[in-house]
């Protein structure tokens, strides 16, 4: 099985791919439809702003393709940004239209009136609110790395994780065969390759348990 | 919770770790690479590689080095020194480097800094700022050096390993840094770099209560409790420290063990 990492000009895709690479998955960095065709599942990568990404996306004439591949049943796993595509719109710079995957919308990061730094950087505690295949294996409370100013705003019930930054944040939604993190699991040392294998697992063994 | 980052920093010239580390038994003492899978495996929140290679040759060995760290340390890698154009920054974030920071170039020409975060993102451009304690405006006798900001100029941005004095207001150009698009600020204080008697606590409480971006303490550190202090008394995210972890006088989860006994929360 191999996984498509799409290629839309959005940064870091090395270090997922290097990441994917040291836990012995194969996997390739592409635009084109031809060869996400031919991989077992999608990893939507991103960092930067949401609106660029979309953009891009469009530009490279994959955003529908994406949707309609995502509808037919095929894994889809947004990383930071990637997962923030998702949803059906952000606020970022105006409001954005999203893929529109999960129910939902990506806003600032509310901290509740607390004096907190944004962006939000740094390790934070995953906090499971429903089992996912994703985490098998781990403990609530692992720490990962996070980056970023905007979070999801879903139904708890999208919602495999969450992390505490001033108010419960979305750490981890999954719907069907579309999930995605806010946090980087390619950055996230030994705890986040565990993620990464355990993705790996849920394509192989089509084991989407957070339905 | 948000956990407070312990950050090992390593000085690099053509490639290889200046001040070599004598508390861990590695294959080659001087390899920035191996050196960083080290720290993973010690708990380091973070990596930063400072490259201080002056000729344009060491470049090269500087992103073979990154891009080695990229595929066997999976933490976020942190890259500074001599970076002065967008090309340069695109060059270190394509082999692998999570972050870049800027320091002199920014200070010379700030639109590096919007340019930057344009182009790849706030996320990844951490403005260094290194500062200076100087006199007071009352005790410069009337005579006020050029820079902008005019309350408080205790402490100015230095540049060329603090042998400049820019005349600017540290604290003016952390806002400025921020307004610009910078992600993260990391300070240091020249003042108390190397003398590990501890981080310059008021200007770090100073800088991190002025921004609402993280800032990432640095210079003096010496003892467990400066980690404790710098945490306690002032809004940093993150403390740096270099040869006090190179040379075995504290490790990573010594620090860890500490801080967690004084309830400041870390990995």
């Amino acid at each position: 099985m191999k996984l498509a990492i799409v290629d839309y000009g959005a940064g870091n895709l090395r270090s997922v791919v290097k990441a994917f690479e040291y836990i012995g998955q194969d996997c390739v960095i592409t635009s084109s439809k031809e060869v996400i065709d031919s991989c077992g599942g999608i990893v939507l990568p991103g960092v930067g702003a949401f609106r660029v990404a979309a953009n891009k996306l469009k530009d490279a004439g994959l955003w529908d393709y994406l949707k309609a591949e995502a509808e037919k049943g095929k894994t889809l796993f947004g990383i930071c940004l990637g997962m923030q595509l998702l949803f059906d719109e952000s606020a970022e710079f105006g409001n954005t239209y999203g893929l529109g995957l999960i129910k939902g919308s990506v806003e600032e990061i509310d901290t509740d009136g607390k004096p907190l730094k944004i962006p939000h950087i740094g390790w934070n505690t995953l906090l499971f609110n429903k089992k996912s295949a994703l985490f098998e294996g781990m403990n609530n409370g692992t720490y990962v790395y996070f980056v970023h100013s905007f979070s999801a705003r879903t139904d708890d019930s999208n919602v495999t994780a969450f992390t505490d930054y001033g108010l419960k944040t979305v750490a981890a939604v999954e719907r069907n065969n579309v999930l995605g993190t806010q946090f980087h699991p390619e950055k996230s040392g030994e705890e986040g390759l565990k993620i990464l294998r355990n993705f790996c697992n849920m394509v192989k063994h089509d084991n989407f348990t957070c339905n | 919770m948000l956990a407070k980052r312990i950050i090992p920093c390593l000085d690099i010239n053509n490639g290889r770790v200046v001040k070599g580390t004598n508390f861990i038994q590695l294959r080659d003492v001087g390899d920035p690479a191996e050196i960083a899978k080290e720290y993973n495996k010690q708990g380091a929140d973070e990596i930063v590689f400072l490259d201080i290679t002056a000729s344009s040759e060491g470049r090269g060995t500087l992103l073979d080095v990154i891009e080695r760290t990229a595929s066997e340390v999976f933490l976020p890698v942190t890259v500074g020194g001599g970076i002065r154009t967008t090309d340069d920054i695109k060059e270190i974030l394509r082999v692998g480097a999570d972050k870049i920071s800027v320091n002199s170039a920014a200070v010379k020409d700030e639109t590096l800094i919007s340019r930057a975060a344009d182009m790849f993102g706030s996320q990844c451009i951490v403005v260094a700022i290194d500062v200076k304690r100087v006199p007071s405006r009352k005790e410069y006798n009337g005579v006020f050096p050029a820079g902008f900001g005019t309350d408080l100029n205790d402490f100015h941005v230095v540049i060329h390993g603090g042998r400049t004095d820019t005349g600017i207001n540290a604290v003016e150009w952390a806002k400025r840094a921020e307004r610009l698009g910078a992600g993260e600020i990391l300070l240091t204080s020249m003042d108390t770099d190397g003398v590990k008697k501890g981080f310059d606590i008021e200007i770090t409480k100073i800088i991190s209560d002025a921004v609402s971006i993280p800032v990432i303490a640095s210079g003096g550190c010496g003892s467990l409790e400066d980690f404790r202090d710098v945490f306690k008394e002032t809004d940093a995210s993150a403390a740096l420290a270099a040869s006090l972890f190179h040379f075995g006088e504290l490790s990573v989860p010594q620090v860890k063990k500490y801080l967690k006994e004084q309830e400041i929360p870390v990995r």
